[in-house]
């Protein structure tokens, strides 16, 4: 259980920088940019997950597909909320501050889903009984995503 | 633009007089929870603080809820009021959150035998509470009145479509993870002089949320009036 919240956070840290980076350009699609924000979530995932793998131990062998398929859903849960809330964030005065602050209680469901799913299957349960969690996130995606297209256009229009 | 001003006024007397009333309300069911209700037998005195609790929770989800809309309602209208009465309805709901998140632990710790417990309902309530501090910080951060609108617009609309999501996550983690959680005893089985003053604060607490976003709506009325007249003097 520590250990995935060793990783999820450390995914959660390294992805916030990604995001404070991405400039707010007028105009940018919300879809292009939650897809590079992706892309960035996915490469640390890729960098860290083998690394937390080798360092902890962790019997990934046994977990089978579930695990990639969680990071997937969580990454892209995450980035559809933070690619929308940093579009605002970076234009308020205390950009830096703001993002964390509004960015944390939308980050506690998905979270609680991967971290509870991921320590289910390391532990070594099958995947039929992570598929509740699994619907969850995925069904936190398709919300929060389809909320991105319909909000962005709020967000940046001036 | 002076029209603005003296609605304000006007609309803060209303919501004074209604709210003045809705704390007259609020010291009779005290007098209703201490006189008219039975002590609970197990848990003696401690359960009194139900009457305030239970409502204030009410108040929260009314103000929280209304505020999502209005956020809705103003992406689709752009008219400044509708922004308005969301920000007092946050700004009320947090208040009203806050005396939930008080109560509750003052009733845990003898109850419980703990102030805090991460029970999904405690955990809901305090993710609510910080979403809606975010909800304000994000409106104080921001100068211009449209953006500002805008913004904390979208970020009420997401709120109000994190709550089931928050509510759900609770859930699940609870039938995957079964604890022996001390629940406080159902509706359903309360005497009915315990619903009757339940009833009554819910009440109350409904006038009180009413008077209070009144008096907000005036102020953030008079706020908009000054910004406005102070941004004219710049130009």
């Amino acid at each position: 259980m520590a250990l995935n919240r060793a990783f999820t956070v450390e995914r959660e840290h390294a992805a916030l920088d990604g995001l404070r980076l991405a400039p707010a350009s007028r105009g940018a699609l919300f879809l292009g940019k939650a897809l590079a924000n992706l892309a960035f979530v996915l490469l640390i995932e890729a960098v860290t997950v083998p690394l937390s793998v080798l360092f902890f131990e962790l019997p990934v062998t046994t977990a089978g597909w579930g695990l990639p398929l969680i990071l997937v859903l969580a990454a892209v849960g995450f980035v559809a909320v933070g690619t929308l809330l940093s579009a605002m964030a970076v234009r308020t005065r205390f950009g830096e501050l703001m993002l964390p602050v509004l960015l944390f209680p939308f980050l506690v469901p998905p979270l609680t889903a991967a971290a509870e799913s991921t320590a289910r299957l390391l532990s070594g349960r099958p995947l039929s009984e992570v598929v509740g969690w699994l619907r969850f996130l995925a069904v936190y995606d398709l919300v929060f995503v389809t909320l991105g297209l319909l909000l962005f256009g709020a967000v940046i229009d001036e | 633009m002076t029209d603005d001003i003296a609605r304000a006024r006007t609309l803060l007397r209303i919501g004074g007089v209604v709210t003045l009333l809705a704390l007259l309300g609020g010291a009779g069911v005290y007098l209703l929870a201490l006189r008219y209700t039975p002590v609970e037998a197990s848990q003696g005195l401690a359960q009194k603080i139900f009457y305030l609790h239970v409502p204030a929770a009410w108040g929260a989800l009314v103000a929280f809820s209304l505020c999502g809309l209005a956020s809705a309602a103003y992406l689709l209208l752009n008219e400044p009021r509708v922004d308005r009465f969301a920000a007092s309805s946050a700004e009320v709901g947090l208040a009203f959150a806050a005396v939930m998140l008080t109560t509750g632990p003052i009733w845990g710790k003898p109850i419980w035998g703990t102030w805090w417990d991460w029970d999904p309902r405690l955990t809901l309530t305090l993710l609510l509470f910080f979403l809606f501090l975010g909800y304000g910080a994000l409106r104080g951060a921001l100068h211009d009145p449209r953006e500002r609108a805008r913004f904390s617009a979208v970020v009420g609309i997401m709120a109000l479509v994190l709550v089931p999501f928050i509510h759900l996550s609770v859930y699940l983690y609870r039938t995957i993870h079964p604890m022996p959680i001390v629940l406080r005893p159902d509706g359903p089985t309360l005497p009915i002089e315990m619903l009757r003053t339940l009833l009554v604060s819910v009440a109350v607490f409904t006038l009180l949320y009413l008077g209070l976003v009144t008096m907000r709506y005036a102020l953030g009325l008079a706020q908009d009036h000054a910004e406005a007249n102070a941004g004219g003097t710049d130009a």
